[in-house]
């Protein structure tokens, strides 16, 4: 039904397009090819995948940009002209899932997972931390090689001082 | 295989009992983790490889809106289902397809011979521009019902390997035949008869 | 007779895997130091058998043998010889051969070396190397058999790709496979000492040039896939997020933060778990990018055809996978939690950092590259999971990740003390936010291009004080600059190596941010005697000339001159080129580089062409050459971090007697 509506929407824009054209007086500019392209970059082309439209050499990119072309001159918005490609193709010929119902979950996953991890990482460095106050030298196995060197004095210029002794030590 | 652990196992304190049962946690985490993305990759392997609905497979089942201007028993929609007990030819197109205009007269032709017989043409627009589209229609005198596929929707479900492709459905929504790029007479016609006696 | 040969070479080698495996696992049971020793020796004669293998089919290629179905699908007569060689990776079967040569070389050198402390571990890096070589040559075998006979005999071949005949396209696939299976030499041995429960840091040290080979390999063939794209696809961009780029970037971030958390255990031996599992992860999703681009689960431009690999790819994907996490988990405890921090701006936290983000950029991209599949199953609706995704992701993540490559150097092991740190950071941060005030006086005013360009500039002020501080050091000392300065590279290669990758990796990224967000375009048709202006460019068009090419190419080629500012640069040719036989046009785009930009402009093939009018596509993509650069110097870096030492084996005792004289007095 909603189909229904967008086709009378967009005849009745054409009318209203073609009544632009009649009077010269409120002409608009020709669409450019670079206008079409800025709308027909964010759409893949359904035929060869991974291309979007405005570089894809196919018959079917060339219809829709000249389809574009159209719908701008009809003063339809890029947005739209989106929303219209994915409901009459299918969501994939969009270059990104849409920001709507279950493909939220596409944008939201990846932002989620990393501000959770981020914060469950924080908390476990700090706890990583707190253990070492707790168990402080306890732990120190001579016979390994991870025994803490004592930490260095916390001002010392070490990296200087330990480029200066490896110099020593390679002559 | 156990062998002796050259590793000096750092004593975790036993009274840490928490900790225990974290670990034992991210073991879960780490297998469920693991096996789910293994079995969506598996899934979509399986869906990958099925094979395309083909002859003596069940015709996948649709709706469409027609063209305006296009019918089928004075409804503006229709679906498969509706048609069961009839013959179908299921065509899918496309304007800017080449091969599809050396049927499009075969295809009209045979609709207006079998029309009265039982024999339903649907005439599917693939990825194609609504005003090309019925201009096409225009241009080849085309009458029956004749619908743009609404987000590919039909065309994935029949799996398509392009246009022109059709498919000889029988009255008992078996799929009796597949024909990938354009249809000759001899088979449109020996298919339809042959569905028809069935 | 050739086919046959190549074929029983290949099924030789085969069952020498499987004898390898089997003969090994016995060894260890019964401790039997022979039987192990006669699998290693099945193992390492698959490598003469591949090569045998390989050779056969080169011939049959240079032969134009077309009775091999290969040969047919992938090469012509009138191919010249350089690509009647390369053809030998042109297609599936044949890339299978190449993998398995490139895996058997490896396996071969890297179970030939002298075992010393790690003899306990043969017998199991052994199986574990053999589970890889029975899988990938089974399949050249069984499934993919580059020998088979063709179905009838052709007179002329299908001939190469021509997309694929770029020289940028004949070396990325060896260098990607020399990269991916460079990563199972790491895994084997990771594995090895995980079932041997032998974890201590050996067989890192046995592994760790490997690590860095493959992962030279890897970056060399991801920077050159991108020049490819730039060069042939003619959309003016270099990397579109594409699943096929994704499958090679993938291992490529799980590798890089191994490569960082590698330090952290050999400095502090920690983290043994986490360092065990980004080698596993890694070699896990190079097994997961091969099968997504081999099988067409997530098909995309390059995927190969539909093929039968699909299943037994799944099948040892689902399989090292299970056995990697099962024993990862069965050894997780023995790895121990000798987890601790001083101190949450030390050197280590700052590594854990960079691996907690390089994490983050890798589920992201694991994410959205599997999306479609998931929206699938869920709603039944493939869905399309582009660059708009990513950036928008993971440009943040990658942003964070260049700070951290600034400030990281700068903490020091236990801990740094936060003024310092401060202090350290304040020249830079003010020299940045000077350059960033100095761009946005030049009109630019898009803030999240500013943001990302004093994030660059603040690292690699840094990061040039590394190289300067070093070098004071030195020349403190006595030594002349260029002295003290080249001596500090051949010292400490990894740590300088690693600096000039950083410099590399900034100098890309300065790259990027400027051609992604103020590359220019247009599109227009002009009559001959037209001309167009983008940005300071003018372009004017004088015509078209139609000729022959070599093989059966047909090109058309536009005469353009270029101007800037009203001043003649130069002509310019982009050309459309039609392979005849197979109606496969191709694009090259005239390109005028310089360092400030790229002049890039394509004729667009789908409008129509005539003599005296024609339709072109613009571009001004402004840094583009920094990233070539960067990527030049990137390369350079990992060298000199990869460059085997005469010294080294000595350098590391040294550091290891040395390092027990400072524990002592504790």
């Amino acid at each position: 039904m909603n189909q229904r509506n967008e086709k009378l929407t967009i005849v009745l824009l054409l009318l209203l397009a073609l009544l632009c054209l009649a009077i010269p007086a409120v002409a608009q500019e020709p669409v450019t090819d670079d206008e079409v392209n800025e709308v027909a970059r964010d759409l893949y082309c359904p035929t060869c995948e991974n291309r979007s439209v405005d570089v894809c050499p196919t018959d079917v990119c060339a219809d829709w940009r000249e389809d574009i072309r159209q719908q701008l001159a009809a003063g339809r918005s890029e947005s739209e002209i989106h929303a219209y490609f994915a409901e009459r193709y299918g969501n994939s010929v969009l270059a990104a899932p849409p920001r709507e119902g279950i493909n939220w979950l596409a944008w939201i996953v990846p932002i989620v997972v990393v501000v959770v991890g981020a914060l469950l990482f924080g908390r476990y460095l700090k706890g990583l931390r707190a253990e070492e106050a707790t168990e402080d030298d306890d732990t120190i196995d001579v016979a390994q090689s991870t025994a803490p060197v004592p930490p260095p004095a916390a001002d010392e210029d070490d990296y200087i001082s330990r480029v200066e002794k490896e110099v020593r030590e390679g002559e | 295989m156990s062998k002796p652990v050259t590793v000096a196992k750092v004593e975790e304190g036993s009274a840490n009992g928490e900790q225990g049962s974290r670990w034992r946690w991210s073991t879960v985490l780490v297998w469920a983790g693991a096996l789910a993305v293994l079995a969506l990759l598996g899934w979509g392997l399986g869906n990958t490889d099925t094979p395309r609905p083909q002859a003596g497979a069940p015709a996948p089942a649709f709706e469409m809106e027609f063209f305006d201007g296009y019918e089928w028993q004075s409804a503006e929609s229709a679906s498969l289902e509706e048609m069961e007990g009839q013959v179908v030819v299921l065509n899918f197109w496309a304007s800017w397809c080449v091969e599809c205009r050396i049927e499009a007269d075969l295809l009209e032709s045979a609709w207006r011979e079998y029309r009265d017989d039982g024999v339903i043409f649907l005439g599917v627009a693939y990825l194609d521009v609504e005003q090309k589209s019925l201009d096409y229609l225009e241009e080849f005198n085309v009458t029956y019902p004749n619908a743009p596929d609404l987000g590919s929707v039909v065309a994935n479900r029949y799996q398509i390997t392009g246009v022109p492709e059709t498919f000889f459905i029988g009255k008992d929504g078996q799929i009796a035949d597949v024909v990938i790029g354009p249809v000759d007479s001899t088979r449109l016609h020996t298919q339809i008869s042959r569905l028809l006696t069935e | 007779m050739l086919a046959d040969l190549g074929f029983a070479a290949l099924l030789i080698a085969f069952f020498a895997s499987i004898y390898a495996a089997v003969v090994a696992f016995w060894g260890s049971r019964r401790s039997d130091e022979r039987l192990v020793e006669s699998a290693r020796n099945a193992l390492v004669v698959i490598f003469p058998l591949m090569l045998l293998a390989s050779a056969a089919l080169i011939t049959l290629l240079l032969q134009s043998d077309f009775s091999v179905a290969y040969v047919y699908e992938v090469s012509s007569t009138e191919m010249p010889t350089y690509l009647k060689v390369t053809a030998l990776w042109g297609g599936q079967a044949g890339g299978l051969l190449f993998w398995n040569l490139i895996l058997a070389a490896f396996t071969a050198a890297a179970m030939l070396r002298k075992w010393h402390d790690e003899r306990e571990l043969m017998p199991y890096a052994l199986i574990v190397a053999s589970f890889t070589q029975i899988f990938f040559l089974g399949l050249v075998t069984f499934y993919e058999n580059p020998f088979a006979r063709a179905d009838f005999v052709a007179l002329e071949g299908q001939g190469l790709n021509p997309l694929l005949r770029h020289p940028g396209m004949i070396i990325h696939p060896p260098m990607l496979y020399l990269g991916f299976t460079g990563f199972t030499v790491p895994y084997t041995f990771a594995m090895a000492a995980l079932i041997a429960g032998k974890l201590d840091i050996g067989w890192i040290r046995t592994t760790r040039r490997w690590t860095l080979v493959a992962w030279l390999f890897l970056s060399l063939g991801l920077i050159l896939g991108g020049r490819w794209a730039y060069d042939v696809l003619g959309w003016g961009g270099y990397w579109a997020w594409d699943p096929v780029e994704n499958a090679s970037l993938m291992p490529w971030l799980a590798g890089t933060a191994f490569l960082h958390s590698v330090m952290i255990q050999e400095k502090r031996n920690m983290f043994k778990v986490w360092t065990i599992v980004l080698v596993i992860l890694t070699y896990l999703l190079v097994i997961y990018g091969t099968f997504i681009v081999r099988s067409g689960v997530i098909s995309s431009v390059h995927a190969f055809a539909q093929s039968e690999v699909g299943q037994p790819f799944f099948i040892f994907l689902a399989l090292m996978t299970l056995f990697s996490v099962y024993w990862v988990l069965r050894r997780r405890d023995e790895l121990g939690s000798q987890n601790h921090l001083q101190s949450l701006t030390s050197r280590e936290a700052a590594f854990l950092l960079n691996n907690f983000v390089f994490m983050g950029i890798l589920f992201a991209t694991f994410w959205g590259t599997n999306y479609p599949i998931l929206s699938e199953l869920v709603v039944g609706e493939r869905v399309t999971v582009g660059p708009p995704f990513y950036n928008q992701v993971n440009g943040p993540l990658f942003l964070v990740l260049l700070l951290l490559m600034g400030v990281a150097p700068l903490t020091m092991w236990y801990r740094t003390s936060l003024q310092r740190l401060g202090r350290a950071i304040l020249g830079p941060a003010a020299a940045a936010l000077a350059f960033v005030v100095a761009l946005f006086a030049l009109g630019i005013d898009n803030w999240a291009a500013l943001v990302g360009m004093w994030v660059v500039a603040f690292s690699f002020v840094l990061t040039l004080l590394e190289f300067w501080k070093g070098t004071r050091a030195r020349v403190k000392r006595g030594e002349g600059p260029w002295q003290a300065f080249s001596r500090l590279m051949a010292r400490s290669r990894r740590r300088y190596g690693g600096y000039w990758i950083h410099l590399g990796v900034l100098i890309m990224a300065f790259g990027i941010i400027g051609s992604y967000f103020f590359q220019q375009e247009t599109q227009i048709r002009l009559n001959r005697g037209e001309s167009v202006t983008l940005g300071a460019y003018e372009m004017a068009f004088n015509g078209i000339r139609q000729y022959a090419g070599a093989d059966d190419l047909l090109i058309r080629e536009a005469n353009l001159a270029l101007y800037r500012d009203g001043e003649f640069l130069r002509e310019l040719g982009p050309r459309t080129e039609l392979y005849t036989r197979t109606g496969q046009p191709m694009t090259i785009p005239g390109v005028r580089s310089s360092i400030a930009d790229d002049f890039y402009v394509i004729m667009v093939n789908w409008e129509t062409v005539t003599n005296d009018a024609a339709t072109f596509r613009l571009y001004v993509n402004p840094l583009i050459n920094w990233v070539w650069l960067g990527g030049l110097i990137f390369i350079f870096g990992t060298l000199i971090a990869a460059w085997p030492e005469a010294a080294e084996a000595k350098a590391t005792t040294a550091t290891r007697t040395r390092r027990r004289t400072v524990v002592q007095p504790v």
